[in-house]
């Protein structure tokens, strides 16, 4: 019996796909209604990320950027999801989710700045619903049923979704964060990239469960499996659980995806746990490869436009820096004034003695 | 005026503030309906609402994220750890995101959020649920850490602590909840955040305290001072940011200092303290700072307390000690 109950389960989360390998709608009735624009929108914007994903490697390698998370290969995932987004919506990455909110609105040299390590990345643009990127993994799933919640009070037509990736699924907080959502019926989406491995464990040692959408069983939330290199299946997915959510439902939406380069550039060599087979197999499935088929046979897409588009990645990378390099040095006094609203006795103290260094 | 004790001065407190803002929340594992597993939030969801004040899923790391994501929307929360040894389920929520999310979104967001907690000994609690924890919290950047010992402060400093605009963990010693009563004006009023105040003047030595060894130092000055010797008694009120200027004026009065808590010798804020008396007073000290603390072992199991936590006896015989240096 108990048997019968766990395949029941799994065989509820097949992988949802509307264009394969080959750039073929093969789920025609779930194709989205999206404009001729949109669909240009959403290609535009994966190229640029693929190109800006290239210059960061290497910008990091010349130390002219710090941490940073390749994304390579997730950029359906990434993009197609912030596309089925309201302008409203609120944002709330894991580390590697930087395309996300810079695409909902972060200029790219904060972006860059958060990279270096400098307070001035995380000063948001009023207006703009996102938060830095989140280091501790699973925090962002927790606060995420939060900000969930305050939309539902104050009763926006909005929604929270977070990221996480296939390790972070394993967190005590990814379960509480999904959980909560659900109690409260509070607007959020749970989206997970499972590419494969996290850092160097395979995601067969996260977990004996066949699927990572299945534990949104555990909360009696929506959940979805979707094919992570398809970027229409992701946009469809994402826009069906934004309306579930405003409806009170959250969904988690897993993506399969997998990363082409290493989990960061802080040393990793992906060539010690994943095989040249596997990295090829993958390849073939790049959401650029098959979305590009799609458009072109559309008319919809050139190699001219193409070009246009990593040209203009280029340059804006290139002044994004420039701003980056631009702004000023922090200063103690500046982490100091940042703290707290009221200056603590501690604080008012330490800030006069680096101030006085500061001046000298 | 109006007798209350220290957990009707709390309540007193929160309504306050829920009738003054509707942003402000109260939350927490049983604090409904129940009111409270002391009763410290009787009456308020049936005054304000399941939408103001409402019990959560039983999980504290999902607590704390619930009150960051809701400052995010411009709410300000009250949330309730039930007991502040289960602090350890939401530390990251706690140390490693609220206390932060002001610097590291360079002063864009804020999280004016209060945690409310119990703690403390003499009660013959279960296991963790008395620890005296917040040494940990007073290590963490970004937080206000503040624990009364009377009714009056008690309601000064809540309603301070939910008005601020940075989160404040406000920890209230169980023993203290309704060991007395005390005059509480029925009106708003606010004490201000990292200030102390002298429960007990005195000219001969210094006790620096907080929690329920205010009280225990207050009868330890009574014994004393049947022998002549005239403790002064600093309650911290705030144990992070500290009251430095109160201390000192304290201390270089007396000349003698000795700090108590009921936390362990390697934990609390004790050590910090001595630190600071010795960094800025060594030249008006008679004798070394002291302390009283309890023994570095674990809680102790319930039948155990009371051989285990500081008590006035203690304080008395440490006092006799500095003075007698």
């Amino acid at each position: 019996m108990a048997a019968n109950t766990l395949e029941q389960i799994e065989g509820q989360f097949e992988t949802f796909q509307i264009l394969n390998e080959n750039g073929e709608i093969v789920n025609k009735d779930a194709e989205p209604d999206l404009s001729d624009e949109d669909l240009q929108e959403l290609m535009k914007r994966m190229v640029y990320t693929r190109i800006w994903d290239q210059r960061a490697i290497s910008l990091n390698r010349q130390g002219r950027l710090g941490f940073y998370a390749p994304v390579a290969g997730q950029e359906a995932s990434m993009l197609g999801s912030q596309l089925a987004l309201d302008k409203q919506d609120w944002i709330l990455p894991g580390y590697r989710d930087v395309p996300q909110i810079v695409w909902h609105g972060l200029p790219l040299y904060q972006a860059f700045l958060f990279s270096r390590g400098h307070f001035k990345g995380g000063q948001m643009p009023e207006g703009l619903n996102v938060l830095m990127p989140q280091i501790i993994i699973g925090a962002q799933i927790v606060q995420t049923a939060g900000v969930a919640l305050g939309l539902k009070k104050k009763q926006k037509d909005n929604v929270a979704i977070t990221y996480t990736g296939d390790g972070g699924a394993s967190q005590g907080d990814f379960y509480e964060g999904m959980n909560f959502a659900g109690a409260y019926n509070a607007p959020a989406i749970f989206f997970v990239q499972n590419n494969q491995f996290a850092i160097s464990v395979p995601v067969e040692l996260q977990s004996a469960a066949e699927t990572i959408a299945q534990k949104a069983v555990a909360a009696g939330i929506y959940g979805v499996q979707v094919d992570g290199m398809d970027p229409l299946a992701v946009y469809v997915a994402t826009k069906e659980a934004r309306e579930n959510a405003l409806e009170g439902k959250p969904t988690l939406i897993e993506s399969i995806c997998y990363r082409y380069g290493p989990h960061t550039m802080a040393g990793d060599d992906p060539t010690r746990y994943r095989t040249s087979e596997e990295d090829s197999e993958w390849e073939k499935k790049d959401p650029l490869v098959r979305f590009r088929k799609y458009l072109e046979d559309k008319n919809l897409w050139s190699e001219d436009q193409e070009n246009e588009i990593v040209e203009q990645a280029k340059e804006d990378i290139k002044a994004a820096i420039k701003e980056a390099d631009d702004t000023p040095k922090q200063k103690v006094s500046d982490l100091i004034n940042i703290m707290y609203e009221e200056m603590p006795a501690n604080l008012r103290e330490q800030l006069d003695e680096y101030r006085a260094k500061e001046s000298n | 005026m109006a007798e209350m004790t220290m957990i009707q001065a709390i309540t007193d407190a929160m309504r306050t503030e829920l009738e003054n803002n509707e942003d402000v929340l109260v939350f927490g594992e049983d604090v409904g309906q129940n009111g409270g597993v002391f009763r410290a939030t009787e009456g308020l969801q049936e005054q304000f609402g399941e939408d103001r004040v409402f019990d959560t899923p039983l999980a504290e790391s999902g607590i704390g994220g619930l009150a960051i994501g809701l400052s995010l929307t411009g709410y300000r929360s009250v949330m309730e750890i039930q007991f502040f040894g289960f602090v350890f389920e939401t530390m990251d929520s706690v140390s490693g995101q609220m206390s932060r999310l002001r610097y590291r979104s360079g002063g864009h967001y804020e999280a004016p959020i209060t945690v409310r907690s119990p703690f403390g000994g003499g009660v013959k609690t279960p296991e963790l649920h008395a620890d005296s924890l917040e040494g940990l919290m007073a290590q963490s950047p970004g937080l206000t850490v503040v624990i009364p010992s009377t009714p009056y402060d008690a309601k000064g400093l809540l309603i301070e602590s939910i008005r601020s605009n940075d989160p404040v963990i406000y920890l209230e010693h169980m023993k203290l909840y309704r060991s007395f009563r005390e005059e509480v004006p029925e009106e708003e009023y606010t004490i201000e955040l990292g200030k102390a105040d002298i429960k007990r003047e005195g000219s001969d030595i210094t006790f620096v305290a907080y929690g329920a060894m205010v009280h225990t130092c207050l009868k330890a000055a009574d014994d004393l001072a049947e022998e002549g010797i005239e403790a002064e008694v600093v309650d911290l009120r705030t144990v992070s940011p500290l009251d430095i200027d109160t201390i000192l004026g304290s201390v270089e009065k007396t000349n003698r200092v000795v700090v108590v808590q009921e936390a362990q010798r390697q934990a609390g804020i004790a050590a910090h303290i001595v630190a600071e008396i010795t960094e800025r007073a060594i030249l008006h000290l008679e004798a070394p700072a002291m302390r009283v603390t309890a023994p570095d072992t674990v809680y102790p199991f319930a039948a155990a307390e009371d051989l285990w936590l500081p008590d006035q006896k203690d304080v008395v015989e440490k006092a006799k000690e500095v003075i007698n240096f």
